[in-house]
Formats: C-alpha cells, structure tokens, sequence
C-alpha cells in the first residue's frame, strides 16, 4: 500500500490554478522525484500536501487517511517533514535552536538531535552559530536537519540543491541515500534532473500543472522526452 | 528615573507584540488603564495592595489580550497597516468607554500602605512604592527574557517573529504563537499599571497618552527589540525627569518627543535597531 496518494488535486492561488488533477502515489521505503520545470506546480504540489495551500478537489491519504484540509501542524504531527524551498530557518536563533524547534515530541528530542548530529557533523560544529550567518550548504544541511527533528515517515524536500555548489549538491545528495536507507521514505521534487534520476527509484514529470510522464528511473533516465527536455542530452 | 522600569515594561510588551506580530497595539495604553483599575478594584473591595495584585492584574490582561487577538487580531494579521490601526484603534475605544461606563470619568488613585513611607537611598530620598515599582517591572522584564530564550513556547515565539512562514513549515500552529505573545505582551502593561496605580492619579482617558508613550520608547528603542525598549524605557525616564527639574514640569514630554525627533533623523532604526531588509 501507498504512504502517500494524490488523487487528482487542484490547487493553486487565488485565481490561478497551478495543479490540475496532479495524482501520485509514493510506497513506504522509497525516493520518488518530482521533476519539471520552472512554474510546472512542484512547489505547489508539495505545500498541498503540506496544507500550507488549500486543495481545491481531490484528496490526499497518508496512509489510508485523509490529510487534506487539515492545517500543517496537524500534517507534520501525522509525519510529514517538508524541507521548503529557500529553507526558510529562522536567521537570529541558533543552529540548535533551529533544529530543536523541529522537534515534535520532546521526549525524543535528544536523540533526534544526536542523529542529526551523525548525519551531518559540521552542524554540531555550528550549533550556537545564528543560522543567518551559515554558508548556503550549512543552511540547507540545518533545513533538513530541522525536518529529520520531527522524525517523519516522509520528508519533502523542495528543490534541496538550488544555489549550491557542485561539491555541496553531492553531499547532500549523499545524505539523502543514507537518510532514505535508513528507512525515511522521501519525496523529492528537484530541477537538477540528472541527480534526481539517479537518487529516485521512480520519477514524475510534472509539466504546466499536470503530470505527462511517470514510471521508474531507468525508463525516464531513456526517455526521449526527458533527455531532450531535461537532461540536455 | 524610578518610572523607567516601569515605563520599560510598558514597551517591552508593546514591542512583542509588534515583533511578532508586525501589529502595532494601539489599545497598550487602554489595556494599561485596565491594569490599574483592576489594581483599584482589589485594593478597594478586598484590600489587597497593589504590589501583590499585579500579579492578578498582569494574569487578567494576559485573557485579555489572548482572547483580543485570537477574536479580533487574527483576522488582520496580513491586512495593511492602516486596517490594523483602524481595528486597534477601535479596540482602544472600547476599552476606553468601557472603563468610563464601569469607573467613571473621576481620577482615582489607590492607597498602598507601602506608598507612605520612604528611605534614605545614599544622597536622596526615595519612597518605596517606586522603589518596588521600578524593581518589580526590571525583575518581570528580566523573567519575560528567560521566559523567551529559555522556554518552548518562548522558542517558538522567537521563531515565528524571526520567520513566520518557517514556523508554519514545521508544524507550529502559529495562531496559537500569536495569541499567547499577545496576551503575554498584555499582561507585561497590565501589571506595569498595576505598579503605578499607587504613584499616578488615572482616568479612563490616560489610555491614549500612554500607548504614544509606549510607541514613543519602542521607536527610540528599536521597533521590535526587547533590550532597545528597555533601556528606551529607562533613557526617556531620565529624560523625562531631568527636563522637570531642569525646566519646567509640565515640560517632560517635550523633551522626550523632541528625543523621538533626534532618534529619527540620526538613527532612524533606534537605538538597538536593525535596518528593515
């Protein structure tokens, strides 16, 4: 069974509708991408599932269970982790402070903290540092860490290399594969195809706000359509 | 000088709020009235004093302005500055004629057994209501930053002030954020008016003087800094009193506005301020 499933959602703003009858599934265990181009409504797919937007039509399950209109706290609290586009951290609080927030339940809040510590130890060296004065890489490594707080059954991440760089983008891919090993299931919406391809098991190609292609890796890694328009080959 | 504790509370809470918020409370000044009436009622009809019922006072405005925001505030939290004014504004009035009705227009002032007496503090005489005021309001003001950078709620108060769409991303229900700060920056001028109420003789009217006091300190302060409206509040204090001696009583307020006119054309940011980015 699916963790999560769209089933053809609308969403947009005011009267812009930026998805029409986006359906997706993403199974316990996996990496799925999102891919498309600038506008194509990745974004605004991951802030519905979030409930950062309201969905128009359709419904979104969690696990059998529907979550959409339901507000954010109440979507984090179910298990959903979402990394946002621009990451969002909150500059004049510490590194630690950062991470603590994202903490759902404070019990587990310690060692939460010590494995986000593990996974990224540059992280424990910047602890009382203010966010805002991180390195773009830093900054992305404390947005995910703050996700991976709430210990989510599924994280989202939002275009998690944008301005960083090549070095940097490695890195955090590579953390991505041993957060997704180490039983995390992702869905990863990304612009930087090749990297997405090659981390997902199976992708989704989302264009003018519905979705034309889907399928597993290796297919769209042949796909005519997806070299010619996304990987420049 | 001994009003500037007090007068720093009174900032503080109004530059919570505004930090959190970016809502400017225009009501500060009424919700202060508020605290010493309060403060009155206990002292008359069950003769507690003062320095005890603030504590009643700050717990009363702290409902007070929770309810306000989540019923009224929430509502305009995005809206442009001039619809937060008119609502703020409005919630001023309210609160105004409310007290009117209920106290009437008559100034009343509440007796403290410890406001009679004073003490030879070094070189001058000081009496000890305002010695109480002025320790009471840094001891709150100093509980009001631990409650910030130590607490949860605290952390989660700071966050949504520094990055509220952040806080919404990972699940904070910032309404919630909202009206606990609100209510928190209320209680911090309910009980800075329970502190003098045993100084200063009040009417309902007050209130309006004593939100542009407030506003006055918090600019010269820094909008949306707590250090820069504490040391605001304890500066104009000074000011304040060195313009009584040094010219004319009724002259204070002269002196502290022309304070607000050199901070905005040398500093415009305030004291502790940061420039809007």
């Amino acid at each position: 069974m699916s963790l999560l499933r769209l089933d053809s959602i609308e969403a947009g703003y005011r009267d812009l509708v930026a998805v029409h009858e986006v359906s997706l599934q993403v199974r316990a265990g996996e990496v799925v991408a999102l891919i498309g181009g600038n506008g194509a409504g990745k974004t605004t797919t991951l802030r519905a599932i979030t409930g950062l937007l309201p969905v128009r039509r359709g419904r979104i399950e969690l696990d059998g269970e529907r979550i959409d209109g339901r507000a954010p706290s109440e979507v984090v609290a179910r298990g959903i982790a979402h990394v946002p586009e621009g990451r969002q951290l909150f500059p004049t609080l510490s590194v630690r402070e950062n991470l603590e927030l994202g903490a759902r339940d404070r019990a587990r809040r310690a060692d939460a903290l010590a494995s986000v510590f593990a996974l990224f130890p540059r992280l424990r060296e910047r602890e009382r540092q203010l966010a805002g004065t991180l390195s773009g890489g830093e900054q992305q490594m404390c947005a995910i860490g703050r996700a991976l707080m709430a210990c989510p059954r599924l994280l989202l991440l939002d275009e998690p290399s944008l301005g960083l760089a090549p070095v940097m983008v490695k890195l955090i891919f590579e953390t991505l594969a041993t957060i997704n090993t180490d039983g995390t299931t992702i869905l990863l919406v990304e612009q930087n195809v090749a990297r997405a391809l090659a981390l997902a098991h199976r992708a989704y190609v989302l264009e003018n706000g519905r979705i034309v292609l889907d399928g597993p890796r290796a297919a769209l890694q042949q796909s005519e359509h997806v070299k010619q328009a996304y990987l420049g080959l | 000088m001994l009003f500037g504790g007090v007068f720093s509370l009174m900032a503080v809470g109004l530059t919570l709020i505004f930090g959190v918020m970016r809502v400017v409370n225009f009501a500060h000044g009424d919700m202060m009235v508020w605290g010493m009436y309060l403060a009155w009622l206990m002292a008359t009809r069950g003769g507690v004093d003062p320095y005890l019922g603030f504590v009643v006072c700050a717990a009363a405005l702290f409902v007070l302005g929770f309810v306000v925001q989540r019923v009224l505030v929430q509502r305009i939290v995005d809206a442009p500055h001039e619809m937060q004014i008119l609502l703020m504004l409005g919630v001023a009035l309210v609160l105004e004629n409310l007290a009117l009705l209920l106290f009437g227009p008559e100034p009343q002032r509440v007796r403290s057994a410890l406001a009679q007496s004073t003490v030879w503090l070094g070189p001058v005489f000081v009496d000890v209501a305002r010695l109480i005021a002025f320790a009471v309001a840094v001891l709150l003001t100093l509980l009001l930053s631990l409650f910030l950078y130590r607490t949860d709620v605290g952390r989660s108060i700071r966050a949504a002030a520094d990055n509220p769409y952040g806080a919404l991303v990972i699940g904070t229900d910032v309404r919630r954020v909202y009206a606990v700060a609100f209510g928190v920056g209320a209680a911090c001028v309910g009980a800075a008016g329970a502190l003098v109420a045993p100084l200063l003789p009040f009417q309902p009217p007050m209130g309006l003087q004593l939100s542009v006091a407030s506003f006055n300190i918090v600019i010269i302060g820094g909008m949306g800094s707590l250090l820069g409206a504490f040391v605001g509040g304890l500066i104009v204090a000074v000011a304040e009193s060195l313009g009584a001696v040094f010219l004319k009583p009724s002259l204070k307020e002269l002196v502290s506005f022309s304070l607000l006119v050199l901070i905005l054309l040398f500093r415009p940011a305030g004291i502790f301020g940061r420039r809007a980015s």
